[in-house]
């Protein structure tokens, strides 16, 4: 019965076009940021936290 | 000395190359002071919890005073095991870890200090007001505005001297930690400003800004998410730093810990509708909120692998090691807890497992598995170290371990037999299309038996908690405590204009625009959500016949929210036929548009309510409140005596129609000079129902006005009347 009111409201279909693509691209953005990202770095972030003894 | 660089190179190989190497010193105080807290309000937290659970097996442990009774007893008990022992342990575990990643001080001796003491003021606020009474009746954001604005206050102290300590580091680059930190700073204070948005009467009593649907919306945007930023996302930051520590080896993945980050913070804003399926709340909504739900499984699960796999090669260790043990038990129940999250938000789990045991016995998972154990390990692994010395008794640990699993599993086992058993129950038809267990009672009586063994669990929880406040006084006995830590680390270079490196690293670098996009990640779920709700609410299902509550029945119904009633009783009927014979005609989002707040509750230990209006006679819920077995023999309702004692409120009465018009129930002007004659004549009216009944009652007394709230729930669609407007505009 909810959708009756829903159709009522103007554009509302673009809510979750617009999250769709909001999601896609971040995730593709930082897949590729995760995938390409420098060795050297990532191995002297995960040392971190060890180091401060 | 000129410590804030907000810039400079990015070359990891080169970091602060050629600069002066600085002495700089971690305070290991206030880490003691939020560890002291978390431990204290623990166990007092443990046992408000313990107190309410014996309440459901033996309803006379309510002593039938108003201050200790389950409604405003099992507020006090999440409050305080939320805010006060989660919240205590995550500023510790903060505060200890930030500085060391950060390669700084703490950005304020004095914000620190004020936040700490600030805080546990908050805690005493509600560890004061709860019991008296003073709620806005919404979950888990209970406290009245007043102390809402001293929470927001204190957080916001919290978040400046965090991004403050960040802006100060030496370090270049934040570790992921550092992330979860940032998204509990800023995340926990958008839930709280937006949720606790309220009009107030008095000191001590406010309405919600929002009514019925949205405010059930806002409510559970913000329930949701306050497990997800508050308990979680801390948690997991304080789990990326003390796990590789305490395992001595770097987490898993770093990769995949950046993955873990962004889509659980961008996910799990999304998903908070799925506490409202089968309500009146709209479809589009409680759909978005599955499929975000769904797909938090990804990150969840991520990020326990993460931590699991960090042991991958160590454990051995683990046999041997108490802080492992608890550690991975912590990630282990965060596992489950958040596959079964997925699971129940399913439609067809939830028609299941909304409103039962199975609830409690899922955030039991969450609360006594992963932050419960989170914060054990922790304590465990810091004590020593703060106070240079080796842990008093590892056997007692190791035993506190075994005794605080077997506690969870004697917590949670009994709870989802008894969630699966009362649900089936309420479900189940005869073959001529009868309830099988038409009178609720026979349902609850059925799975008493399992409240006794949950209260067993407590029981054997609070006892290892015990084990290890022993543990850790005799450790800190045996040491030397150090206040102080000193540390050295070149400051950055000054000024250093940013060049290369992927956007990532460089987000890294820029802590505030790093804030500014993790809240905005948040705040586009938020906003996607809200706005067309917002929208909505010109196109709302409403119903010519719903009318505001009269003044007495206002009063009676801030009686039943002061009484926390909804901890027991919801005013949700869903769609279902096992719903609808056993309490009536399902609830309209139309029925609410007047209910700041609102009471659907989430928990039927009693039975829905929302079509109690007019079912009874007036004497009938004069003696239920009085003595339940009376008219339910029984019942594990406890007495509600006072209310039959006490004069309801006439002062407030002028000052309470006017807020609510403020937000949004249309009273007629000058209605709160005609309330108070309003009520006593609605009142003579319910005292002569009563003399009927040969009832002989003070028609001044509390229970009238609670009377005249039960009597009118959910009864304007009842009304002949009834037609719905967006009925008409069709029509036409």
């Amino acid at each position: 019965m909810f959708k009756n009111y829903l159709s009522s409201i103007e554009g509302i279909s673009i809510y979750p076009i617009i999250s769709l693509s909001v999601f896609v691209v971040f995730f593709v953005l930082l897949g590729y940021f995760v995938f390409k990202a420098d060795k050297k770095y990532i191995k002297y972030m995960e040392e971190l936290p060890l180091g401060d003894d | 000395m000129q410590l804030t660089r907000p810039f400079y190179k990015p070359d990891i190989d080169t970091i602060n190359g050629g600069a002066a190497v600085e002495r700089f010193y971690y305070d290991n105080k206030v880490v003691k002071a939020f560890m002291i807290a978390t431990v204290v309000f623990g166990v007092v937290g443990m046992l408000a919890g313990i107190y309410a659970a014996v309440q459901l097996f033996w309803p006379a442990a309510s002593l039938s005073l108003p201050y200790t009774t389950f409604g405003r007893v099992r507020p006090l008990h999440t409050n305080a095991i939320i805010f006060a022992f989660v919240g205590n342990g995550m500023f510790a575990g903060i505060y200890y870890s930030a500085p060391r990643l950060l390669k700084t001080a703490l950005f304020s001796k004095v914000l620190t200090w004020i936040h700490f003491w600030g805080w546990q003021l908050i805690i005493v606020a509600a560890a004061i007001t709860l019991p008296l009474g003073y709620t806005q009746g919404k979950e888990y954001a209970e406290l009245e505005w007043t102390i809402d604005i001293a929470i927001a206050v204190i957080w916001v102290i919290f978040t400046i001297n965090l991004i403050g300590t960040i802006i100060k580091r030496r370090e270049r680059h934040m570790y992921v930690a550092i992330w979860f930190y940032i998204a509990t700073a800023v995340t926990v204070a958008l839930l709280h400003v937006v949720n606790a948005a309220a009009m107030p009467v008095t000191a001590f009593k406010s309405y919600s800004w929002y009514a019925g649907v949205q405010d059930a919306l806002v409510q559970w945007w913000y329930g949701h998410n306050a497990v997800a930023f508050f308990l979680t996302t801390s948690y997991l930051g304080l789990m990326y730093y003390f796990l590789p520590k305490a395992a001595n080896r770097p987490v898993f993945s770093y990769k995949l810990s950046i993955i873990h980050f962004w889509s659980l913070i961008f996910i799990y804003i999304w998903a908070g509708p799925h506490h409202l399926l089968y309500t009146a709340l709209p479809d589009w909504a409680q759909s978005l909120g599955v499929v975000f739900s769904i797909m938090l499984l990804a990150p969840s699960w991520g990020g326990m692998l993460n931590g699991l796999l960090t042991l991958r090669g160590a454990w051995d260790r683990v046999r041997d090691n108490p802080v492992l043990k608890f550690f991975v038990v912590a990630v282990t129940c965060y596992g489950m807890a958040t596959f079964e999250g997925p699971m129940l938000s399913l439609k067809n789990v939830s028609a299941i497992a909304h409103y039962t045991d199975w609830i409690i016995a899922h955030v039991h998972i969450g609360g006594l598995g992963w932050n419960g154990f989170m914060i054990f390990g922790m304590l465990y692994w810091l004590v020593p170290r703060m106070w240079k010395t080796e842990l008093y008794s590892v056997k007692l640990a190791n035993n506190h371990f075994w005794v605080g699993t077997l506690g969870i599993l004697f917590y949670a086992l009994p709870l989802y037999w008894a969630g699966f058993a009362q649900s089936l129950m309420w479900k189940e038809f005869t073959q001529d299309g009868f309830l099988a267990y038409p009178n609720f009672l026979e349902t609850v009586t059925q799975i008493v038996p399992m409240y006794v063994l949950r209260a067993f669990g407590g029981v054997l929880y609070l006892t290892g908690t015990l084990m290890m406040v022993y543990n850790l006084i005799k450790t800190a006995k045996q040491g030397t405590f150090v206040a102080v830590e000193y540390d050295e680390a070149p400051a950055l270079a000054k000024n250093v204009k940013v060049v290369g490196g992927h956007w990532h690293s460089v987000l890294e670098r820029k802590p505030v625009l790093f804030t500014a996009l993790a809240f905005v990640a948040v705040l586009i779920g938020g906003v996607v959500e809200f706005v067309p709700t917002a929208i909505i609410d010109s196109n709302v299902p409403t119903i010519a016949s719903v009318k505001p509550y009269t003044p007495l029945e206002l009063e009676g119904r801030d009686i039943y929210i002061r009484e926390g009633c909804y901890t027991c009783h919801s005013q949700m009927i869903r769609p279902f036929r096992s719903e609808t014979e056993r309490y009536g005609e399902y609830s309209k989002a139309g029925e609410f548009v007047y209910d700041h707040p609102f009471q659907w509750g989430s928990k039927r230990t009693g039975p829905d309510l929302h079509r109690i209006g007019q079912k009874y006679p007036d004497s009938w819920h004069y003696n239920h409140m009085l003595e339940p077995e009376s008219m339910s023999p029984g019942s594990i309702m406890p007495p509600y005596t006072w209310l039959f004692d006490d004069d309801y409120s006439k002062e407030d009465m002028a000052a309470k129609i006017r807020a609510q018009r403020i937000v949004g129930v249309p009273y007629p002007e000058g209605f709160e000079n005609e309330a108070v004659a309003d009520m006593e004549r609605q009142a003579e009216g319910i005292a002569k129902n009563l003399k009927d009944s040969k009832i002989n009652a003070d028609k001044d007394k509390e229970i009238i006005a609670m009377i005249a709230y039960l009597q009118r729930m959910g009864t304007d669609i009842k009304n002949e009347n009834t037609v719905r407007i967006s009925d008409e505009s069709r029509m036409k």
